[in-house]
């Protein structure tokens, strides 16, 4: 009760100023005193940075009507999304009406930690997972990647569309957000159980993610790896230079 | 057939010339004639008919491997023979030189006429002229046919069966890519499965599924159809109704109060179906619903089809839109 009280209080003093500059240039960095616990820490942060939208945690929205809903609760969330959501700098995000992009990151990394405990201890929740693509194999990881990866991220992950929102191209991910991706399924994206993808399966689709980022062009030209449009058009000017080239041959030129 | 081949080849090739009388007086002797060079115009007018007709060979026998490939040849080779055909009838068959001579008065027919036969035979150097011509046409024929023969792909003219027999039926079992049978409590909500019929051809038109899971509180399915999705789980043809894509994107909502609504959608032209909603088309280019499968889940929670698909599976051709599937 005291929690939530001091939790209302904050959320009072804060729209002002939250209002006035939203995040992300309004990130609230609170000091606390030396020996502080980590979850302490994080209650605090997110008394500051959080609780407009996603509400005490414990009780669901904070906002009472239902047109005011901002963002979902985090109870049983467990550290696996914070994580996400925070190190691909998700959250916070600037209105909560847009996707979440991936950019700069506003909160240190100790800040993340502590915010991270924080909604972990809201209730159990599934763990920051453990990938090791170095198990994976780029064989398997292709034949996944396509099968339930690719229709939105491209075969070569390089991002693309899907009505009403964009699917990131995977490039900056690290093997720890693909793995927290694909359990979350942030925004639109589907979410994948281990029963679908298992924690095997998933490393060889960070093996072959991975792959993607410095591919084998065996055919000498990447042309920017965007598909055959482009390739066309090369091999269109390539076709040609050497169509004037066998006319110059076998024409004449006439001599006056 | 082989006789009558021969017949034709024969009433083609072997006709006698015309009659010596009906011909002019030549006023030109004819040219040096080039039997080297007019053996290669036919020899390449030949290949050429060859390449233009593997071409719908090619088109029409569908085990060829890397059958694309084989296409591009067939049509590239016929016109580079064609090509070269015409470079060599231009630079060693055909006479070239240039005279400068006052134009004559144009009063005169017969001189006319006569001019008009001096040029005529001016550029004739040819011994074989009706072979070369035939062999021209047999040429431009098969390049013909092989230019008309993709109008085939324009929509199904032999083989309409696949849109309408689907391999689904009552109690038909649901597997998933490994050929398990799909159970009821193991499909989730805010994901998706692709599911096939057990024991049929999966690379049928309406074998593939995409099945997914919404609170059975969202869904608001046309009547008729209140049964078709016992616990919420949905099966939709995973074949796309404008052009026959995959569909391979299902759409979900993280929070969904700020969030689009459930969707499937095809990564081809992004054609946007709602799941909730049997199927109907929320955006893009697609012209009806996605078929529905009604479902039904077995006494040790197995997923089975209830019976065919709500309408016709795969894209829309001229009069598939409204006849109805049979299994």
């Amino acid at each position: 009760m005291r929690h939530v009280l001091l939790l209302a209080a904050i959320g009072l003093a804060l729209p002002s100023l939250a209002l006035a500059d939203p995040p992300p240039g309004g990130i609230v960095h609170v000091s606390v005193p030396a020996g502080t616990s980590l979850r302490e820490y994080g209650y605090q942060l997110y008394g500051g940075n959080c609780v407009m939208c996603h509400g005490s945690g414990v009780r669901g929205v904070y906002r009472p009507a239902a047109s005011d809903e901002l963002g979902p609760r985090l109870r049983g969330v467990g550290s696996l999304a914070a994580d996400f959501y925070l190190r691909t700098g998700y959250m916070p995000v600037r209105s909560a009406h847009v996707q979440p992009r991936r950019s700069r990151v506003l909160f240190s990394d100790r800040e993340i930690r502590a915010l991270v405990a924080y909604v972990a201890s809201l209730g159990p929740g599934p763990a920051i997972p453990q990938p090791h693509p170095g198990r994976g194999t780029v064989a398997e990881g292709l034949t996944l990647f396509t099968r339930h990866c690719a229709g939105c991220h491209q075969i070569n992950a390089e991002g693309g569309y899907v009505t009403g929102a964009v699917a990131p191209p995977l490039g900056d991910s690290s093997a720890v957000e693909i793995t927290e991706a694909i359990r979350v399924g942030p925004y639109l994206m589907p979410r994948f159980s281990k029963r679908q993808l298992s924690d095997g399966e998933i490393d060889s689709i960070i093996r072959y993610v991975q792959h993607t980022k410095d591919p084998e062009d065996r055919g000498g030209w990447s042309i920017g790896h965007v598909g055959p449009v482009p390739e066309g058009i090369v091999t269109w000017l390539i076709a040609m230079v050497v169509l004037v080239a066998i006319c110059a041959v076998i024409g004449r030129r006439h001599e006056a | 057939m082989k006789r009558w081949l021969i017949a034709a080849i024969v009433l083609l090739l072997g006709r006698r010339p015309r009659a010596a009388a009906l011909r002019r007086e030549r006023m030109v002797p004819p040219g040096p004639p080039d039997r080297g060079a007019e053996l290669a115009v036919l020899a390449l007018l030949l290949a050429a008919t060859v390449c233009g007709a593997a071409f719908p060979v090619v088109y029409a026998v569908d085990s060829i491997p890397n059958q694309t490939q084989f296409l591009g040849l067939s049509l590239g080779l016929c016109l580079a023979f064609l090509a070269a055909a015409s470079i060599l009838i231009a630079k060693r068959l055909v006479v070239t030189e240039e005279l400068e001579e006052d134009y004559p008065p144009p009063e005169h027919p017969t001189e006319q006429e006569a001019l008009g036969q001096l040029v005529d035979e001016s550029g004739d150097r040819f011994t074989r002229r009706r072979l070369i011509v035939v062999g021209a046409g047999a040429a431009g024929t098969a390049l013909g046919v092989a230019l008309l023969t993709p109008a085939a792909s324009l929509g199904p003219a032999f083989h309409m069966d696949p849109f309408f027999r689907t391999p689904w039926r009552r109690g038909r079992l649901l597997v998933d890519e490994d050929g398990h049978p799909l159970l009821a409590d193991d499909v989730e909500e805010e994901t998706f499965y692709t599911a096939f019929p057990q024991g049929a051809d999966r690379e049928q038109l309406g074998a593939p599924l995409v099945v997914v899971r919404l609170p059975p509180a969202q869904l608001d399915l046309p009547s008729g159809r209140r049964d078709w999705a016992p616990r919420g789980i949905l099966a939709y043809s995973k074949i796309c109704t404008h052009a026959g894509c995959a569909i391979a994107l299902y759409r979900k909502p993280t929070f969904p109060p700020t969030e689009p609504r459930p969707a499937l959608v095809c990564p081809c032209h992004y054609s946007t179906f709602d799941p909730a909603r049997g199927g109907d088309v929320i955006f893009g280019p697609a012209g009806r619903p996605l078929p529905q499968l009604p479902l039904l889940v077995d006494g040790s929670g197995r997923l089975r089809a209830a019976g065919n698909f709500s309408g016709a599976v795969g894209p829309s051709w001229w009069g598939v839109r409204n006849r109805s599937p049979y299994a």
